[in-house]
């Protein structure tokens, strides 16, 4: 048997784990592991220029490759440094270990020199999480956290490993199996449920299919287009879906809920069976709960049976992985085509079309003020869709969940459920080492990209050829927007326009920078800056006001939608500007 | 389900790994989704690597299905039963420390409490008595209730902890909602 060090162990567990790439920043007590890291070059090292930068990091890789992705971090405050993004990755199930540095054992508890309970802080946003408590529980405990984060409905693992564990030495001894009482998904859906589900599907109307982040976790978007060519049933899905069904599909109808499209939200409202595939029924899909989907039955198929009856009431519940629940519900919807046929959905699909046109997406283009959406459509134009997208959070995240047409899964990332600003551009670092020869665009705000504008230089020094673009509109849109329409066009501090020189920054960073202020502009700015070699960031200046529509006011019914901003007393309006600069100088 | 508002009280029995932590997860998540916990207890089974705790919590049917799934989902949780589904055994045991001399015929009460409600008097000083009884939670209340008068000094709850019944009852006896058969 081989003695190693704590630091080797770790090492050795994450190869038999099969990982190749760590998103973290070094401090005192994990000096000793990125020492091994130093001498062992089968696992690379992003060096990110702040820890919640790793961490989103690691969910972009996680997310486009279906991989664990893995962190490490120091002790005290760069294990809480971690929080927010572990907290994102919990809310979207993104499979993630943390490794945080401890301080020693005995130290524990001494408020000692960055030390930070960090098990008891991210207790409630992490799906489990470990202290090593001696070397030999240390390759049990990895090759545990691994299997939790990727098995079940999946989620981020803290280990926290105390700096005596990482410098004693032990025997080296990777368990085959492992035997977790208490954690045992289920994973094959109730036979006798997926028949009742099928049986429904066969009779419905008009029936509708909500689709969310599950299906795409799962990779079962190939289980879900054979179910909508077998059965004809529309599909619409959230944001968290997008993707996992080809946005230019006929019978696609786009995303639901408070920024989602007439036709998804009417076609839910006035549906006869609800089919929800890995989506939890969030207050942002759902509106007013009491008048969601209020003539359907419902079916809801998710692996996390917390997920099933939280906010809303379900007639076929069916716990298990959405792909071989899908596929069992292939089979038994065909016997059911095979001898009793399927209900034609002719009406259905009239109805819907009808929708689609009453009230498409659409917004007022203008030949000298670039307008937001203009920007996501010509990017969408210029590239195909064949690239992988980033967002942070805001206006822009909205319009580019709108407007770029997915077409494939894991080519989209968003913070859906946390709705963290400062996700998207490190996210985007995280795909582009996922997938160095693919495009992978940054979409952002001027807002959110301040949140962790830090990681240029990590681009910059490692040449990831992220392409960045930021929407600038002087303001944080989307609060600008709410403040608009529900405050009395209030716009307390949400007014930023003493951004920096975005260009210069850039460049002062080593990334190459462009900036587009007219329409006519837009393209050769996207054609220049999708063409430089390497980082390069592209800022628009898009029309300040602009607004997403449509838009469910909060806690408003999903048929309640707005198209243009509901009238205002625009008293006040002209001082305004000057007063919010005031207060933001 | 019915998502009608019937607040019930349940008795959950749950099985848990024995390890450090394990507790502040089931009171963290009682916590953090704001649920109730009337009464916690918990101690180690015949397996010392599984630790037996009894929460009793009150809500809806609704609220409750998700206190179980929610416990269920944790990983160090290997096994969740509401045991007011079907028939169980809840006891509790209270110390009450209370004063015998606010009133010249107290000392004496004090005593026919106990002997009536088969209390010990686990401790004794010249003015006060402190009783311990183990019950369920009606027999409890009744006797704290009938000390109050004469001053309560120090009350200490173990808090419930509960068991199923081996066999549900012979039907023919009216049975309580928490499972115990009348005395």
């Amino acid at each position: 048997m081989v003695k190693m060090t704590g630091a080797e162990m770790l090492l050795e567990c994450m190869k038999k784990e099969k990982v190749s790439q760590i998103f973290g920043y070094p401090g005192g007590v994990v000096l000793p592991i990125f020492d091994a890291l130093y001498k062992d070059p089968s696992l690379s090292v992003v060096l990110t220029r702040h820890e919640q930068g790793a961490v989103h990091a690691a969910e972009g890789y996680a997310r486009t490759t279906g991989e664990v992705g893995v962190v490490l971090v120091t002790s005290g405050p760069g294990a809480t440094n971690t929080v927010t993004g572990l907290a994102d990755a919990h809310m979207d199930s993104i499979p993630l270990v943390v490794i945080t540095g401890q301080v020693p054992t005995k130290m524990i508890g001494n408020d000692a020199f960055q030390e930070a309970d960090i098990v008891g802080i991210s207790r409630s946003c992490t799906k489990h999480n470990f202290l090593v408590r001696n070397i030999a529980e240390l390759p049990r405990i990895v090759k545990e956290a691994f299997y939790i984060a990727r098995s079940g409905r999946p989620g981020p693992v803290l280990v926290d490993i105390p700096k005596d564990v990482i410098t004693d030495r032990g025997e080296f001894r990777y368990p085959e199996t492992l035997t977790l009482r208490g954690y045992n998904p289920t994973v094959q859906g109730n036979r006798w449920q997926i028949r009742k589900a099928a049986q429904l599907m066969a009779k419905a109307k008009k029936p509708v299919l909500y689709v969310g982040g599950g299906v795409i976790a799962s990779d079962s978007h190939g289980e879900l287009a054979e179910l909508v060519a077998l059965s004809g049933i529309p599909v619409t899905l959230t944001l968290m879906g997008l993707g996992a069904f080809p946005g230019t599909h006929p019978l696609f109808m786009g995303m639901l809920g408070m920024h989602g499209t007439y036709a998804a939200n009417m076609a839910v409202h006035h549906c006869d069976l609800l089919i929800a595939v890995g989506a939890r029924f969030d207050d942002r899909v759902t509106g007013k709960i009491a008048e969601f989907s209020p003539h359907s039955k419902v079916i809801h198929i998710d692996i996390d049976p917390t997920s099933i009856r939280k906010n809303f009431h379900v007639d076929v519940p069916i716990v298990g992985d959405a792909r071989l629940i899908l596929s069992d519900l292939l089979e038994d919807l065909r016997k059911i085509r095979d001898e009793e046929g399927l209900t034609p959905l002719d009406s259905w699909h009239r109805q819907i079309e009808d929708w689609k046109e009453e009230h498409p997406l659409t917004y007022r283009k203008d030949p000298e003020v670039i307008k937001p959406q203009f920007v996501i459509e010509k990017a969408f134009d210029l590239t195909g869709g064949d690239c992988i997208v980033s967002t942070d959070v805001g206006q822009h995240q909205m319009w580019t969940a709108q407007f770029f047409k997915f077409l494939t899964p894991r080519t989209w990332l968003t913070s859906g459920g946390l709705g963290t600003m400062g996700y998207g551009f490190p996210a985007a670092i995280g795909a582009q080492r996922a997938f160095p020869k693919r495009r992978v665009l940054a979409v952002t705000g001027e807002g959110s990209f301040m949140m962790n504008i830090q990681e240029m230089a990590t681009v910059a020094s490692l040449e990831i050829p992220v392409k960045i673009i930021v929407l600038n509109n002087k303001y944080l849109g989307m609060v600008r927007q709410w403040q608009e329409f529900f405050y009395g066009g209030r716009y307390s501090s949400s007014f930023i326009g003493q951004s920096p020189d975005f260009v210069k920054l850039a460049e002062a960073f080593g990334v190459a920078g462009f900036r587009a202020s007219k329409t006519d502009q837009v393209e050769e700015v996207l054609l220049k800056g999708l063409s430089t070699k390497g980082p390069v960031l592209m800022e628009f200046m898009v029309d300040p006001e602009e607004n997403v529509f449509p838009m469910v006011p909060a806690g408003g019914s999903n048929v309640e939608m707005i198209f243009e901003a509901p009238p205002q007393p625009k008293a006040g309006k002209s001082g305004r500007r000057e007063k919010d600069a005031v207060i933001t100088a | 389900m019915s998502a009608e508002s019937s607040q019930k009280k349940h008795h959950i029995q749950i099985l848990v790994e024995n390890r450090f932590g394990v507790l502040t997860r089931v009171a963290g998540l009682f916590s953090a989704r704001g649920y109730n916990i009337e009464s916690l207890s918990v101690g180690q089974g015949t397996d010392p690597s599984v630790a037996q705790m009894t929460i009793v919590t009150v809500g809806d049917d609704r609220v409750v299905e998700q206190i179980t799934k929610q416990l269920n989902k944790l990983i160090d949780t290997i096994k969740v039963v509401d045991l007011s589904e079907s028939s169980f055994v809840s006891r509790e045991t209270v110390m009450v420390k209370v004063n015998t001399t606010t009133r010249p015929e107290d000392r004496q009460e004090a005593f026919r409490i106990a002997e009536i409600f088969r209390a010990h008097i686990v401790d004794i000083s010249s003015s006060t008595y402190t009783l311990m009884v183990t019950g369920e939670e009606e027999k409890i209340e009744a006797m704290i209730g009938l000390l109050r008068p004469l001053g309560i000094k120090e009350l200490v709850r173990s808090g419930a902890i509960a068991i199923a019944r081996e066999e549900p009852r012979p039907s023919s006896r009216p049975q309580r909602s928490d499972g115990e058969l009348p005395a």
